[in-house]
Parts: C-alpha cells; sequence; structure tokens
C-alpha cells in the first residue's frame, strides 16, 4: 500500500510553477467576476441608500404619474417624476433626430464610400470628437448655443429643450457613427462582391444588400445612442435651463432626471426623505438603462448567431 | 465586332449619376457631423486661448476664484486619475486576461461580457451615487480622492477589459501552442509569450482610459471634488479640486467671472483630453506598422 503511493507521487509533477499557475487562474477569474460584483454591487448600494422612500412615502403612482416634483414642500413634499421622465425623454428624442441621420450616413460614407487615407483620417477625427468630456458640452450649450438660439430664433433664454438635444445630439453622433460604421463592416465583402457582379452599383449594393445584412447592428448603435442621452448628466445639467416642466415645444426650459440628482444631491442631508428620494430616481434610471443595454446587446447578438 | 458595346447606355449613366449623387449626399452629412463641432472648438480656441499661459497653469485661483490660475485643479485631476488607474488597471488586465485566455465560450462568459457592457452603460451620475452609497458612507472613506477614483476606476473599468481583451486576441494562438507545446505552464505561456506582444496594445487602451477618467465629473462631485479648497491634497483621503469639476464651477456657480476664465478652462480640459487621445491613436497607428504578423 505504501509502495504503491510512493510510486503514484514520483508521477506527481505539481511543482512550484504549478502552484502559481493555480494561484493566478483563481486571481484572473475573480477578476473577471468584478464585473458582475460592481453591477449587482451597484444596484444592490442605490437601493440600500433609496430604500427608507420605498418603503413609506413611496407610491408608485404619484412617483411615476405625478409632474410634480416638489421634495423641499414644507406642507406637503411630492416626488413625481413625470415632469422629469418628459425633459430626459425629449432632449434625448430630439437628440436622436438630430443625430441618427447624420450618425447613419457618415457611417455609411465613411464604411462604404471613402478609402485608404480619407477614411483613415475621418475616423480618427470621429474617434477625437467622441472624447469631448461632457461637462465641456454643457459649457458650449451654455456659452455659445445660448445666444446663438436667442438670437436666431428670437427667443428671451436660449436654455431649453433645442439647445440640450443638440448638444447631446452632436455629443452622442460620433459614437453612434463609430459603432454603425462597425455594424456595416461586420457583412461580409462576400455579400457585396455577389451584388456588384450581378451589375449593381455601390448604392445598389449598399441599399439593397449591406443595409439590410447590417440592420441589428444599425439598430444597435441607435438604442446605445438613446441609453447615452438617457443617462447623459452634466450636458443636460448645463444646458436645459433646469426648469420643473413638461414641455410644450422645443423653446421650452426643462429638467433631466439625471440633472436633478446631481443639482440637489448636494443640498440634502444623508438619510432624508429628499435624499433617499434621489437615489429612487437612481434606481429608476439604473433599472432603464440596464434594459436598454440588455435589448442592445441581444439585437446585435441575433445578427452574429445568422 | 461593334464598338456600340463599349458606350455608355442609358441605364449606366442613371446609374452614375445616382451613385454620384448619394455619394455627395453622405459627404454633406459627413461634413454636417463634422463641422459643426470643429467650429465650436475654434471658438473655445478663439476666446480661452488668450488667458492661457505658464501662470494661468501654475498658480492657485484667487479672489472667489474670478482671478488667478488652475494649479490645484490641475494637481487634483493627477491625483484622481493616478488613484484610479492604480485600482482599474491591474483589475481590468487581470479580467481581460481571464476573459481571453481562461473562459470558455458559455453561458457564464456571456454574464460577464453583459455586466462589462451595462457597466459601461450606467448613467454617470448612478456611479456617482454608487460611490456615496458604497464607498463615502458604507465603507467609511468620506468624500476623498479614494471614494471619488474608486468611482472613477469602476465605472472606466470597461474600457480597460475591453482594450486589453482585444489586444490579447490579437496576438496569434499558434505563438501559445508553440509554448505549450515546451511544457510551460498557462501562466508561464500568458507571461513570457502572450502580454509581451500585447503590452503596446494594453498601453494604449489605458491612455484611453486616463483620458475618460480625467474628464468625468458627476462621479466625483459628490464623493471627493470640491468646489474650492485653499490647499493642496496631501493623501489619498483628502478631498481635492478638480478640473472638470471646476469647468462647472467657474462656468455656473461663480459670480462676476470674466469671460475669458471659464473658457481658459474649458480648453485645458480639452486640450489634456485631446493630446491623450491623440497620443493613444498615434501608439497604435505606430504598432500597426511594426506588426509581424
Amino acid at each position: 500500500m505504501t509502495t504503491q503511493s510512493n510510486q503514484l507521487a514520483s508521477f506527481d509533477q505539481r511543482d512550484k510553477e504549478w502552484y502559481i499557475d493555480k494561484a493566478i487562474q483563481i486571481i484572473v477569474f475573480m477578476s473577471g467576476i468584478s464585473a458582475i460584483l460592481f453591477v449587482v454591487g451597484i444596484f444592490a448600494f442605490v437601493t440600500m441608500e433609496g430604500f427608507g422612500f420605498l418603503l413609506k412615502d413611496f407610491s408608485i403612482s404619484e412617483f411615476l404619474l405625478s409632474p410634480w416634483w416638489e421634495p423641499t414642500d414644507e406642507d406637503e413634499p411630492t416626488y413625481g417624476i413625470l415632469a422629469l421622465v418628459a425633459g430626459t425623454a425629449s432632449v434625448t428624442g430630439l437628440a436622436m433626430l438630430v443625430a441618427v441621420p447624420f450618425s447613419l450616413g457618415a457611417a455609411i460614407y465613411i464604411g462604404e464610400f471613402a478609402s485608404g487615407k480619407k477614411r483613415e483620417y475621418l475616423k480618427i477625427l470621429i474617434e477625437l470628437l467622441a472624447a469631448i468630456p461632457s461637462v465641456v458640452w454643457g459649457f458650449i450649450g451654455l456659452t455659445i448655443m445660448n445666444p446663438l438660439i436667442i438670437a436666431v430664433f428670437d427667443v428671451p433664454v436660449g436654455l431649453n429643450v433645442l439647445n440640450a438635444g443638440i448638444i447631446l445630439g452632436l455629443m452622442a453622433a460620433p459614437i453612434m457613427t463609430s459603432i454603425a460604421e462597425d455594424a456595416l463592416k461586420a457583412v461580409p465583402d462576400r455579400y457585396r462582391e455577389a451584388a456588384e457582379a450581378l451589375g449593381a452599383t455601390r448604392w445598389q449594393v449598399i441599399y439593397k444588400t449591406v443595409l439590410p445584412a447590417a440592420k441589428n447592428g444599425l439598430l444597435g448603435a441607435v438604442l446605445l445612442g438613446v441609453g447615452r442621452g438617457f443617462g447623459e448628466t452634466m450636458a443636460v445639467l448645463m444646458a436645459t435651463g433646469h426648469a420643473i416642466n413638461i414641455p410644450g415645444s422645443v423653446f421650452d426650459p426643462v429638467r433631466a432626471l439625471t440633472a436633478t440628482i446631481a443639482a440637489e444631491l448636494g443640498e440634502t442631508a444623508v438619510g432624508s426623505t429628499h435624499y433617499e428620494a434621489l437615489f429612487t430616481i437612481g434606481i429608476f434610471l439604473f433599472l432603464i438603462t440596464f434594459i436598454i443595454n440588455l435589448t442592445a446587446d441581444l439585437i446585435v447578438r441575433g445578427i452574429r448567431k445568422q | 465586332m461593334n464598338s456600340e458595346m463599349f458606350i455608355e447606355s442609358d441605364l449606366n449613366r442613371t446609374n452614375k449619376r445616382t451613385q454620384a449623387l448619394y455619394r455627395t449626399l453622405f459627404i454633406i452629412m459627413t461634413l454636417l457631423l463634422i463641422l459643426p463641432v470643429v467650429i465650436i472648438l475654434g471658438t473655445l480656441v478663439y476666446k480661452g486661448g488668450g488667458i492661457i499661459s505658464i501662470d494661468f497653469l501654475f498658480t492657485d485661483p484667487i479672489n472667489g476664484m474670478t482671478e488667478g490660475g488652475i494649479f490645484p485643479a490641475l494637481v487634483g485631476t493627477l491625483w484622481l486619475v493616478s488613484v484610479a488607474l492604480l485600482i482599474s488597471v491591474p483589475l481590468g488586465v487581470a479580467a481581460a486576461i481571464y476573459l481571453s485566455e481562461y473562459a470558455a465560450d458559455n453561458w457564464f462568459t456571456r454574464i460577464i461580457n453583459l455586466a462589462i457592457i451595462n457597466l459601461a452603460g450606467v448613467p454617470s451620475i448612478v456611479h456617482a451615487l454608487f460611490g456615496v452609497g458604497a464607498f463615502v458612507i458604507f465603507f467609511g472613506f468620506g468624500t476623498s480622492i479614494l471614494a471619488a477614483s474608486l468611482t472613477l476606476a469602476i465605472m472606466t473599468l470597461p474600457v480597460v477589459i475591453v482594450s486589453t481583451r482585444e489586444s490579447l486576441q490579437s496576438v496569434p494562438y499558434a505563438f501559445r501552442e508553440a509554448c505549450w507545446n515546451m511544457g510551460a505552464t498557462r501562466w508561464q505561456t500568458i507571461r513570457r509569450v502572450v502580454l509581451p506582444n500585447a503590452v503596446s496594445g494594453i498601453l494604449t487602451g489605458i491612455i484611453l482610459e486616463v483620458s475618460r477618467t480625467a474628464g468625468e465629473t458627476a462621479p466625483i462631485m459628490f464623493t471627493g471634488a470640491a468646489f474650492f479648497l485653499p490647499y493642496l491634497p496631501q493623501g489619498v483621503f483628502d478631498q481635492t479640486m478638480a478640473l472638470s469639476l471646476h469647468l462647472f464651477v467657474v462656468a455656473t456657480q461663480v459670480p462676476n467671472v470674466p469671460d475669458a476664465l471659464p473658457y481658459g478652462v474649458a480648453l485645458v480640459l480639452i486640450g489634456l483630453v485631446l493630446l491623450m487621445n491623440s497620443i493613444s491613436i498615434a501608439f497604435r497607428m505606430h504598432l500597426r506598422g511594426k506588426k509581424k504578423w
């Protein structure tokens, strides 16, 4: 019995390197799952801080359906986010109206028409534009767009849906362009070659072959842009005018969900109802962007499977 | 042989014309996307360029931030970015090594990838709330560089993971097989063969992350950055000023700021970010030229 185990032991080649290898494997595995931990952690901590509000003062119908966000009202504070949702939605909607056609157009030009150096330079330029920080965009809205809108449209104030929508559109467009261009690039070249062999012109190839094949990827790009717009904070804080309002026109000032948190969190006492209500908005934002990102991922995965 | 064969038909001509029309249309759309931003940046340079000087970069703000320079904000941004990198780079590179070298193609890896996508998509203000709930209050770091940098690190983690994973995967699989055949363990292969071949690509991603981290404002507002501090931070438990927040403050919160000042701050911030991105891009192109496989 002992001789047998001795024999086995001599076959055991687990040296120092083997143990290092195992240890590293565990370390990188832990790091790998840290992304999951963080996402769960974000949800857990934001929910934890907002939980008190959810338990006592929270009424789902008031929260979602009341346009009155008056957390500092002394007699009867109300916590309705309808107007804030309307603000975020109107700004994001206008931004997409501005950004979607132009970024898809730019993606088609860069991916399908431009070639060689021109394409390379355009891609670099788009990448640099995507890097401009959001607080700078907010500053641009405040100092450049604001007087421009006042002068062009003859309105008293230029901080409104239009301003924030354009700013957000310019901001989201480069990111959407590069994702959309990736989606076009993912269409195999043999599709284009087959269409060209049948005598199709470049535009016919794009319109009839490439765009239908890249449809899901392009939709994914748009959805990611929407997610971006929904979650943008500094730019909308500075450019919307920050007035609680359900907008009737693009010249009305509004206030966004994200901007409300950014503007009010500093003034609230930790643990107060107002503070907890802001965290509840955070939960709401987290869930919405989670759903948008998940949908975008499912759509993009859909094409890879085919 | 009749020469008619080689003469353009009406159909050819129409096709060509449509082709040219669409091409022009898409060129115009691309230009409309780029030109406004270029004009805006030009305006910023025009209005803020004059104020930028060595003094502006290296003196403290005075008179309620209406005069003087931005030195503490620059130093603060440096602190925040450095501490954030110290956290996110090891974690992100290790996670990328797991995803590229160890993970099987199964549902579990898919969940990790989904988590990475979501981490990148969570609004920055929600990251800020997380930072307040977790680091400032729960772990008791208070509003400090540590809390702000942790928040920034988690927010920008996907940038490191995605770019590192890409450069690891661009190392040909045959390199690994050759190494395993010599009897090397998985880690020996990674350390001696895969990482040295991917290190420049990883660096490119890290530079990109510096740019992202330096520009963020919302995540640091409530976790460690202060509107104004009369002293420089001495350690990670101090609060600090930051360039991005300083721009927000002088643009919206401080009365009687001379016009040029916020433009100057914006210009320095953009300059810093674009410089980092340009270095990263130049590095990447240099690498592509050098690659032997």
